[in-house]
């Protein structure tokens, strides 16, 4: 029961952490905890989905299908948290003096939370699909398979205390600096899993250049570790990352940067020219 | 956004370089939660296809991080795994799902 507990659990991990930032970042926005949900409902379904036609998903692309659907998806995680900073970047600073205009931005179309739903509806995907086959994989097995489901339901549960332990951790940090603590957060995550990507399509063979490893650290801290694991999600640790996978890491992070800059400053002329006398903060 | 992603993987997959033909090959199976055989020996300084032959009725990730590679074998199914070019040593792989019994080595030389 203990294996498997460990087992799910380190798989739920990260989907858990993704969750918990996601929730702490959408604090006071209406309507998140049913986004949230829809983005798990998604991901759950989504991953039965992947895991019934994992035969054929690996068998596309010349065998290399399960890593292009992974670094897809990933990829899609990237476009989605890039477009919550910008959005945050040119939309934050009304939300953090005013909640009901962000409301009123909400209803008249413009939907945050739309991709950070889909954000969480891909972590759940991809690790809940190996999790799917994997309680599958005990349950077709048939020994002690009572014992062993127990042990997965415990490990999703330790998921879930994860998920709320990321939550009321950054809810503890103070509301000035929320803001920039959950952008720094999410720019991290993403230039993280952007790394994974790169990953992912140089197993596929798909990108052959740059394959070359930088380091490893994997001495001091294994990636597969509990606390490995737990620094992969939230700032995209690699214990062996190669050449391509720190490329991509820090175009990432530039890209977020330039994107925030570009829809912060473009807010903030509209703005003074709406309101001349406001002064805005860059 | 399901579109979106489709699109995604078609352009992944046009860029996908075709020619794997002068890839060296090696085979492995997975049977009763073990691999078979438990040592690979690969040449080294070249791109390695493994094809992973998974007889069990039970799913199994081929995993392994000095290999960078981890990869899901559905049961009764058979899986590619792409490695290297290595250098010369050994790299331990592991069988996600088994970890306590599925455990194996590549030997680049």
């Amino acid at each position: 029961m203990l294996g498997t507990l460990i087992i799910v659990f380190r798989e739920v991990i990260e989907a858990g952490l993704v969750v918990g930032i996601v929730l702490a970042v959408t604090r006071g926005l209406p309507g998140r905890g049913w986004w949230v949900s829809l983005g798990i409902l998604a991901g759950v379904i989504g991953a039965s989905i992947v895991a019934a036609f994992a035969g054929a998903i690996s068998n596309a692309f010349e065998g290399s299908g399960q890593e292009l659907l992974n670094a897809g998806i990933l990829l899609v995680a990237v476009l989605m948290l890039m477009w919550h900073n910008a959005w945050m970047a040119s939309h934050g600073r009304e939300m953090a003096a005013e909640l009901k205009a962000v409301g009123r931005s909400i209803s008249t179309g413009e939907r945050p939370p739309v991709a950070l739903a889909v954000v969480v509806g891909v972590a759940v995907l991809r690790e809940g699909s190996e999790i799917v086959l994997f309680l599958y994989g005990i349950v077709a097995a048939g020994t002690s398979a009572a014992s062993m489901l127990l042990g997965g339901v415990l490990g999703l549960a330790l998921g879930a205390v994860v998920a709320a332990l990321g939550y009321f951790g950054l809810a503890a940090i103070p509301t000035r600096y929320i803001f920039r603590v959950t952008t720094g957060l999410i720019s991290l995550l993403a230039a993280g899993l952007a790394a994974q990507a790169m990953q992912f399509l140089t197993q596929a063979g798909t990108v052959d250049v740059l394959g070359d490893q930088v380091w490893d650290t994997s001495g001091i801290l294994e990636e597969n570790s509990m606390v490995g694991r737990v620094l992969h999600t939230l700032v995209g640790y690699m214990d062996r990352p190669t050449e391509l996978q720190i490329l991509a890491y820090v175009t990432t992070l530039v890209l977020m940067v330039l994107l925030m800059w570009i829809a912060g400053s473009g807010h903030r002329k509209g703005h003074e020219a709406g309101k001349p006398g406001s002064v805005q903060a860059a | 956004m399901r579109i979106f992603a489709g699109l995604l993987l078609a352009c992944l997959s046009f860029w996908s370089v075709g020619a794997h033909a002068e890839d060296a090959s090696v085979s492995i199976a997975i049977k009763n939660n073990k691999f078979e055989p438990e040592e690979l020996h690969v040449p080294a300084r070249q791109k390695v296809v493994i094809h992973v032959d998974n007889q069990d009725a039970t799913p199994e990730e081929f995993e392994s991080s000095s290999l960078k590679v981890e990869k899901i074998v559905p049961g009764g199914t058979k899986g590619i795994v792409r490695i290297g070019p290595l250098v010369p040593g050994r790299y331990s792989f592991f069988g996600d799902f088994h970890q306590d019994s599925a455990n194996g080595v590549v030997i680049a030389e």
